[in-house]
């Protein structure tokens, strides 16, 4: 039972990048209706950039945890305003392309220079060591990742349906060529938004840094994952995907708990049923149903 | 659609067009490395089988290779241990990949728009680690080896004579896509693809064909990935990974989506690249096709076929044409509704 409840919390840790990742998806897909598949590069871009900042200038991690997504919200909006605004539009494929595209140059030059290998980056000090929680002691790390990627996903939640920004934000996604009729420059918000979307996946990405293999590939099979947690969650929620995004790591966690064998292939499967038997996703809204 | 008008119009421009291309596929051989030339023939029928989806029914199929790689395996199995001419082989692999995409088909066609290629691209990507896992089978991370060109006994190691014996099922599986194009199943997935609403309106089961076609497709990407894996001898995990997927994608793209013509020249130009590439020793294929993703979707989105044919057709007649594919502007139809 204990090492079931460990197992459950692992999920968890594991759900807490998933939940982050897919925050960043479906803000921007709201926003600009963009599926964003360089997503995964970013967080990728996100671990490289805490360990450079390291091994160049001596940044500490949390200083990183600041800096380094600040960086890429810069690169995002940059690639929006440059690329990604030419084609929104279009059919929402072009830019599917698109970001595909981006991502295996990213992915590439990323190899090109750092290899194949994975970088190593240690824990923060303060992260050390591990915490009794009780039934089972578990690295502290962890559990900082699990609590810190919850209060960021509350924050975000927090500012979507508590402040004039978020409103706006809200709005635009619904009815955008209501809210510019009612005055509000809903292209303004676009670009903010996009590097917003960005930011939080190289967030996701730095704290990946200490307790994942830091590699050029780290965001390319991620975000297919990331992808099947969204059509569960519903990509228009907010809310639904980052739910979905623990339920996902805690039931694939689980299952492979019991059957090893699944542990990768599990969050498919449960994409196939949930196409099945709730095609708009969970938490998805049914006017998004054909 | 506008070869499909040149090819209505021109009888004179559809012949030769025809002709041109059997001599090119006759003589390639001669020009290419063998072994690149089969590459390209097979990769040109894994293009044109997206472009069924792609260009005509409006459908981002970002996992097609699952298709080309389970009919790779099951081609080499078939071939490993049965001893059967490789025809049959390849057939049994194409085969299998049909009936792997029925499954597939009917849960993916429940969403549209951008879900149905997220979906299509996480299927793929369980089909991969399947593949990875059933070592007993799949022969894991070293794969399937030793997959023997069998065919009546005649002697194919040479890839010059390999060609010949696999270029006919290549040309069959190329007819099969040119006819469903031109019949009359072929102007209901292109009328879905332009208005699935009123196509379901006029009475017509729009997932029905959907999933069909999605079928059909996954049997003609299986066929040419057979003829791949009994080409290079073996069959890997690469064929079903992702990459593969996004290669075909930007074959089709950059040749130009509902042409068919345009998915075998881009199929062409992507593999001669990739050899020249890999001859030169520039280890950048990553860079090299993102950047050909991005040029052509910001630049050119007809493709290179569609550019020329709209070239060709602006001299010949009025332009009034649709743009090729799914490139029209998001308005609120019902593929955009379910986008959001």
């Amino acid at each position: 039972m204990d090492a079931l409840l460990q197992q459950i919390f692992t999920g968890l840790v594991s759900g807490s990048f998933y939940a982050l990742l897919a925050l960043g998806l479906s803000v921007i897909f709201g926003m600009l209706g963009v599926v964003n598949f360089a997503h995964g590069a970013f967080y990728m871009l996100g671990a490289f950039g805490a360990v450079t900042v390291l091994d160049t200038i001596g940044v500490s991690f949390w200083l990183a945890l600041v800096v380094v997504p600040l960086v890429l919200a810069v690169l995002g909006m940059v690639l929006e305003r440059t690329l990604v605004r030419r084609l929104t539009s279009l059919d929402p494929l072009y830019n599917f392309l698109l970001t595909f595209g981006l991502a295996l140059i990213l992915q590439d030059l990323v190899r090109l220079k750092y290899g194949v290998s994975s970088q190593p980056y240690s824990r923060p000090d303060l992260l050390q060591g591990s915490f009794n929680l009780g039934l089972f002691t578990y690295p502290r790390y962890q559990v900082f990742v699990l609590v810190f990627s919850i209060v960021v996903s509350v924050a975000v939640w927090l500012v979507l349906s508590h402040t004039r920004i978020g409103m706006i934000v809200r709005a635009s996604t619904e009815r955008p060529e209501l809210t510019s009729a009612l005055g509000v420059n809903v292209g303004r918000w676009v670009t903010p938004v996009f590097g917003f979307g960005v930011a939080l996946a190289g967030l996701a990405g730095v704290l990946a840094a200490p307790m994942r293999a830091v590699n050029s590939e780290m965001g390319g099979d991620l975000i297919i994952v990331i992808f099947a947690v969204v059509v569960i969650g519903g990509l228009g929620s907010v809310f639904g995907s980052v739910a979905a995004g623990y339920l996902i790591g805690m039931l694939t966690a689980v299952g492979n708990f019991y059957v090893p064998a699944l542990s990768q292939s599990l969050v498919f499967i449960l994409m196939a049923l949930v196409l099945l038997l709730r095609p708009a996703g969970l938490f998805g809204r049914e006017e998004s149903m054909s | 659609m506008i070869t499909a008008r040149l090819l209505q119009g021109g009888g004179a421009l559809r012949w030769t067009l025809l002709v041109v291309g059997l001599v090119v596929a006759l003589a390639l051989p001669w020009f290419v490395y063998p072994p690149i030339a089969t590459d390209m023939i097979a990769w040109a029928l894994f293009a044109v089988a997206l472009d069924l989806l792609l260009g005509y029914t409006g459908l981002l199929s970002f996992g097609h290779a699952a298709f080309w790689g389970s009919s790779a395996y099951a081609t080499g199995l078939v071939a490993i241990h049965t001893g059967m001419p490789f025809y049959v082989a390849v057939l049994a692999g194409a085969l299998v990949a049909a009936a792997l995409a029925v499954p597939i088909a009917y849960l993916s066609v429940r969403r549209t728009g951008i879900y149905f290629a997220m979906v299509t691209l996480a299927f793929a990507q369980l089909i991969y680690f399947v593949a990875n896992q059933w070592r007993s089978v799949t022969g894991g991370e070293n794969g399937l080896q030793g997959i023997p060109r069998n065919l009546f006994g005649l002697d194919l190691s040479d890839g010059f004579y390999f060609y010949y014996a696999a270029l006919p099922v290549i040309l069959l599986g190329l007819f099969a896509a040119w006819r469903i194009v031109h019949s009359p199943f072929g102007r209901v997935i292109i009328a879905i693809r332009e208005n699935p609403a009123r196509a379901r309106a006029l009475g017509y089961s729009v997932d029905r064909y959907k999933i069909l076609v999605f079928v059909l497709s996954a049997f003609l990407a299986g066929v040419a990935g057979g003829v791949y894996a009994i080409g290079h001898g073996f069959a890997s995990l690469q064929e079903v990974y992702w990459t593969t997927s996004g290669k075909v994608v930007v074959m089709t793209v950059l040749g130009g989506m509902g042409t068919l013509w345009g998915a075998v020249v881009g199929a062409g130009i992507i593999v001669q690249l990739e050899d020249y590439l890999a001859t030169a020793g520039i280890d950048a294929n990553g860079i090299v096709t993102g950047a050909i993703f991005a040029i052509t979707v910001l630049l050119f989105r007809k493709g290179i076929w569609g550019t020329v044919a709209q070239l060709l057709g602006r001299r010949r007649r009025d332009d009034r044409d649709a743009e090729p594919g799914p490139v029209r502007p998001a308005t609120t139809t019902e593929e955009h509704a379910d986008a959001r």
